[in-house]
């Protein structure tokens, strides 16, 4: 019999649970009403979209459900969030952000600075991924309009003090915003605790829906919508609500409050047992990130030598899907840009591997690749002009 | 996920030749770990018929960079020196099925790997002039070195000119906002050196809008009448006529199998087959057919043999 496949991929993306599509269903061909209707239609779906919202509330812990604003996903979230801090205060147009961010933001700003639009400042972090806060408390300034920190970054997991450094923003007068893409539903949040502006989410890192995200801006933030038309969402998001992900973004919320408890001790722990057993067996390998400081559910092991899509091909053939930051499998020429940052050495970063659990995984998935990863990764390394000879530098190329 | 061919799959999964061959006669490493690939070819060569009699590898990389290793020393064992010289990066492509565009940087390492295990042999120094950058253009696979090589010998300062010295831009068109950036970049460059009057240099967002052409309608009563299935396959091979003087200058050739109905049927050949841009190539032929003869049509590839 076939082994069954392990899905150790969840924060590229988690499976749709299948209590969020049972909510979704009626609200495609039975209530398929549009809310801002005067009809009977529009009223249903107006009730399951407030229901929806107070769910998503209740996860963030935000005082108010009018801050939340649906989104296509993570990503327009982070860019109304960076967008809406740069028009809305036209005498500060710098942006303090880290060199670790999400594409989402790390593409925008990088735009917005070659455009003239904003002077962008990214804050380096050192070797486990920990925020150079010697840096971050220097950039900031009377100029100084957003700072767009992660809350957890996505290859690593590490977490980043996001409460203390939104107060260090707002010595500085500046809003703060933060990309919890990955942190939303793995670990506790509570907005009504903290001073954060802004916070991005998005559906499909928790069970829910792709194609849905929220923004969470404070009661009183000032906002510009990135998307003009109707009036939806306050007019701060136009465009009809997408009810069906909506509502099941707001049953994957209800979801993942259930299953937080898990995901801090069980999921934790099938990730630990992963990792203690891959060092264990497989030499020449180690875990990348802050182990203090880090998601539950990521573990991010480096196997020097080695390339990770090759890698990554051979789990597959085994049934594990699995990613990692290599240079190959995302098309370009660099190594990610996280372990970069992090100067993970060339020999490691090119071989990083990511597993990322969720409540779905249990001890058979850890059996499995325990079982297969020391074999794939021999049988790579035997090929590897750089394996035996780690020691001494005898490979010698013609160019570098 | 990448979309490799079936022999690629079979070459990484069950690579041949893989390992270190004990007394070499000549040895050639390419690449750096920090590069994300590299590779060491060995090769053992009868010096009497001077036919490389083994050759084994070891490689440092993604699934088609190791595929691409094992493709080579099938490739050039059994055959002498001068023939395994004449094997091109694209030979280790087509032998492979074809590579992603993304990764045609693999067979190129498996030819410069072969040309410095030779140098390595006669005692030579094998000196690599290759450079490559970021892939801007994934429809011909055009990357930055390239671009930045044709804007500095021929001074060009417009995405267009880019266009017809490199093709980069002329498929989908999605890549024209990398085009652009290197060409900023490069010009700012030339410019600096003394080498571009300043006022000449490519500025973004000032790009002067290309006014479309209207399309003729044709009214006529003849253009109207449906044509006779012979009619169909004339205008059909007078366009393709038209066509293949600019396959072949890439080398590569496309020929008319059948038609059958609005089924075209053709025969791409040299470097069109297993090339990863067949399938922009189909397009564009079949873009210009269905404009000549003014109905939909359906441009099929013949299987290739192989
Ligand atoms: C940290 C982070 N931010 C943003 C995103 C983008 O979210 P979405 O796919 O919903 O646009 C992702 C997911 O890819 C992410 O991991
Ligand atoms: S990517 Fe360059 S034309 Fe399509």
């Amino acid at each position: 019999m076939e082994p069954a496949p392990v899905y150790l991929d969840n924060n590229a993306t988690t499976r749709c649970d299948p209590k969020v599509v049972e909510a979704m269903i009626p609200f495609f061909s039975e209530q398929f009403g549009n809310a801002s209707s005067m009809h009977a239609f529009g009223a249903e779906v107006g009730g399951a979209l407030a229901k929806a919202r107070k769910q998503l509330q209740a996860l963030l812990g935000a005082e108010f459900d009018h801050e939340i604003i649906y989104t296509s996903g993570g990503t327009e979230a982070d860019n109304m969030a960076i967008m809406s801090a740069l028009e809305t205060q036209g005498d500060r147009d710098e942006i303090v952000t880290s060199a670790v961010e999400h594409p989402a933001v790390l593409s925008l700003v990088a735009h917005l600075e070659k455009t003239g639009r904003a002077k962008v400042h990214i804050i380096g972090v050192d070797a486990k991924g920990r925020l150079d806060m010697e840096a971050y408390r220097k950039a900031l300034g009377p100029k100084t309009a957003i700072v767009s920190i992660m809350w957890a970054n996505n290859e690593t997991g590490t977490i980043f003090p996001v409460e203390q450094l939104a107060e260090l923003a707002h010595q500085a007068g500046a809003l703060f915003h933060t990309d919890a893409v990955q942190a939303a539903g793995k670990i506790p949040i509570d907005m009504a605790t903290n001073e954060i502006d802004m916070l991005s989410l998005s559906g499909h890192k928790l069970h829910g829906p792709k194609g849905i995200g929220a923004l969470y801006a404070r009661k009183g933030t000032r906002l510009r919508p990135l998307i003009r038309g109707g009036h939806q969402e306050r007019g701060r998001r136009a465009g009809t609500e997408n009810a069906p992900a909506i509502i099941g973004l707001g049953k994957a919320a209800e979801l993942a409050m259930e299953h937080m408890a898990d995901e801090q001790t069980r999921v934790a722990g099938l990730r630990d047992r992963l990792e203690k057993g891959l060092l264990q067996q497989i030499g020449n390998s180690f875990v990348t990130g802050d182990p203090d400081n880090r998601l539950p559910n990521t573990a991010n092991v480096a196997f020097e030598y080695i390339e990770g899509e090759a890698i990554l091909l051979l789990m597959n053939r085994q049934g594990i899907a699995a990613s990692s930051g290599s240079a190959c499998t995302s098309g370009s020429l660099e190594p990610s840009h996280v372990l970069r940052a992090m100067n993970v050495p060339y020999t490691a970063a090119h071989g990083a591997i990511r597993f990322s659990f969720s409540r779905e995984n249990g001890d058979a998935d850890v059996d499995r690749v325990l079982e297969v990863m020391p074999e794939i990764i021999g049988k790579l390394r035997e090929m590897s002009p750089f394996w035996r000879e780690r020691d001494n530098q005898a490979f010698n190329p013609t160019y570098a | 996920m990448w979309e490799y061919s079936e022999k690629v799959k079979d070459y990484f999964f069950n690579p041949k030749n893989s390992g270190v061959l004990e007394g070499a006669d000549g040895v050639g490493d390419v690449g750096a770990i920090s590069c994300g690939d590299a590779l060491r070819l060995m090769i053992k060569v009868d010096p009497e018929t001077q036919i490389i009699t083994d050759a084994r590898f070891q490689t440092f990389g993604c699934g088609s960079a190791i595929a691409s290793s094992s493709a080579l020393t099938e490739l050039i064992i059994g055959k002498t020196i001068e023939e395994a010289m004449k094997i091109s990066n694209q030979d280790i492509a087509d032998f492979l099925g074809g590579l992603p565009p993304e990764k045609m940087h693999c067979s190129v390492m498996g030819y410069e790997a072969l040309q410095a295990a030779v140098a390595n042999y006669r005692g030579e120094e094998w000196v690599d002039d290759h450079e490559e950058g970021a892939l801007i253009c994934k429809c011909f696979g055009i990357d930055e070195g390239m671009i930045e090589r044709t804007v500095r010998s021929n001074g060009l300062t417009s995405v267009d000119e880019i266009t017809n010295y490199t093709k980069a831009g002329g498929g989908c068109s999605t890549c024209a906002e990398g085009i652009e950036g290197v060409l900023e970049r490069v010009n700012a460059e030339m410019v600096a050196e003394g080498l571009l009057a300043a006022e000449k240099a490519f500025v973004p967002g000032v790009v002067p809008r290309k006014v479309k052409e209207k399309k003729v309608v044709r009214t006529d009563a003849a253009a109207k009448a449906p044509l006779t299935t012979l009619q169909k396959i004339k205008i059909i091979e007078q366009t393709l006529e038209e066509i293949r003087p600019s396959l072949q200058r890439d080398g590569g050739d496309c020929e008319l199998v059948d038609v059958e109905g609005n089924r075209v049927i053709v025969k791409l050949t040299g470097a069109c087959v297993g090339c990863h841009l067949s399938s922009a190539t189909i397009e564009g032929v079949q873009a210009r057919l269905v404009e000549a003869v003014g109905v939909p049509l359906i441009v099929i590839p013949a299987a290739p043999v192989h």
